[in-house]
């Protein structure tokens, strides 16, 4: 099985901090990853660099057979300019935690405007996807709204559709119920759910539902101080994590919820 | 010194129509002040050193010399150089250039405003750069400037009476004028004074309009 994404002695440091320590892991097409660990651990730095928000300072990503942030020129990789960038980018998108919704545009607008534009989909055809994706998430009566108008849990399961109408190869997940109530946070983990039953793009996840983890993800990497200290599938690590780290860390976060 | 009514009902007609030159040439001024002003604040922010710089340089210069010196210059040294311009264009661009460097400031703090997040929703979904300026930025940096914008119109109308010293026959060329006949001053200046402020409280009406609309919106 290739991998899409490769993560080949990945750096990252802000300053003197040391985000992303020589990491290197794989995905497979598909594949349903979720990252937990602390904050500060590196796992938002990883989801930011898929999505080309930021740059390594050492190694190499792969995505889908071509080297992110680097291209060909004859026989050597050079740093990768605006336009391979761009080109790169349509492969991934990515839901935030602050749903990012645009203001001043309407629900429907804000599901359409990318596939318009970007795809190049015909008006009418958007459309029809966009109403679909939202019927999916549960807002086929708030096409008109602003997301002003919107609740939290509304704006973020907006912003999912919005993601999925771009038919990405990846979806990247930060956080997505981190500024959510409990409740609404449960809707839209159901959502995600949703998701992840029906269709088979491959998601990488950072959050701290572990419920939720244990549901839908295929392997769950956990990080500390910018390393993968330990890489599982989702039973075996919640139910018997080998590292202390891991078992320090899932306490307290079950303590918490 | 008594104040004659009189006198100051008979001055009315010419001041009006210096205010109504005024106004031209103030309108004009705006105009190139928002469009200009605009153009400053995206070139400041080209990803090109060579473009942002000297545009950088020219705004700072521009903003940090006094209006009446920059009149001087246009009126005085560009026909030299043999560009020829009525004294109404050269002072509504003098006017405009000199403002659009105050609105770029306004468009720039705009546009610093909105939220990181905005600009990483449009990568995350690949908008092409001039899609994410004109359907995502923009629309949320332009309309929480407006009342800034607005405040310039006003203020840049009451710096037309500079125009005065490159002929533009505006109010204060009009109390100029007729009191050297006349020398009633006092009523002159009255009303041409009373006539800046209905004017100036004119203009104020549709900011604050626009201003409340704005904020509705974007609530």
């Amino acid at each position: 099985m290739t991998a899409l994404i490769t993560f080949d002695r990945v750096g990252k440091r802000f300053g003197n901090a040391v985000v992303l320590d020589d990491l290197s892991f794989g995905v497979r097409a598909g594949e349903r990853v979720t990252l937990i660990g602390p904050s500060g651990s590196g796992k938002t730095t990883i989801l930011r660099m898929l999505m080309t928000l930021t740059r390594p300072d050492d190694g190499t990503i792969t995505l889908a057979g071509e080297p992110l942030f680097h291209e060909r020129r004859g026989d050597t990789l050079v740093p990768a300019g605006e336009r391979h960038l761009r080109a790169m980018r349509r492969h991934t998108t990515m839901v935030f935690q602050q749903y990012n919704l645009f203001p001043n545009m309407r629900v429907l607008r804000n599901v359409t405007e990318a596939p318009v534009h970007v795809l190049g989909l015909p008006p009418e055809q958007a459309e029809e996807r966009a109403r679909e994706l939202l019927g999916m998430v549960g807002l086929a009566g708030k096409l008109d709204a602003y997301p002003s108008q919107l609740s939290g849990g509304q704006q973020q399961r907006v912003a999912i559709a919005r993601a999925l109408a771009m038919r990405p190869d990846v979806l990247l997940l930060d956080e997505v119920t981190s500024a959510l109530d409990p409740e609404l946070a449960a809707e839209v983990l159901d959502v995600l759910r949703d998701v992840a039953r029906t269709f088979d793009v491959t998601m990488l996840c950072v959050t701290h539902a572990m419920k939720f983890a244990r549901d839908v993800s295929d392997r769950v990497l956990m990080f500390n101080e910018g390393r993968i200290i330990e890489s599982a599938p989702p039973g075996e690590l919640f139910d018997a994590p080998t590292q202390e780290r891991t078992k320090r860390f899932l306490r307290s976060v079950i303590d918490e919820s | 010194m008594t104040f004659e009514w009189q006198a100051a009902w008979e001055a009315v007609p010419s001041l009006l129509r210096g205010l109504v030159t005024a106004l031209q040439a103030a309108a004009l001024g705006y105009l190139i002040a928002l469009v200009l002003g605009l153009v400053f604040a995206l070139l400041r922010r080209s990803p090109q050193r060579w473009i942002r710089l000297p545009v950088a340089f020219f705004v700072e210069f521009v903003r940090s010399t006094p209006l009446l010196v920059q009149l001087f210059f246009l009126f005085f040294v560009l026909p030299t150089v043999g560009i020829e311009l009525s004294a109404m264009a050269t002072g509504a661009i003098g006017l405009g250039v000199h403002y659009a460097t105050y609105t770029s400031e306004v468009y720039r703090a705009g546009i610093d405003g909105v939220p990181a997040g905005q600009w990483e929703a449009a990568k995350a979904l690949s908008l092409s750069r001039g899609r994410t300026w004109t359907r995502v930025v923009l629309p949320q940096a332009v309309p929480r400037v407006v009342p800034a914008l607005g405040n310039y119109a006003i203020a840049l109308f009451k710096d037309t009476p500079q125009l005065t010293v490159i002929t533009v026959a505006e109010v204060l060329s009009v109390v100029k004028a007729v009191g050297a006949q006349s020398f009633r001053y006092l009523e002159l200046i009255t009303v041409a004074g009373v006539l800046y402020l209905i004017t100036a409280l004119v203009i104020a009406w549709p900011v604050r309009v626009l201003e409340r609309r704005y904020r509705r919106e974007s609530a």
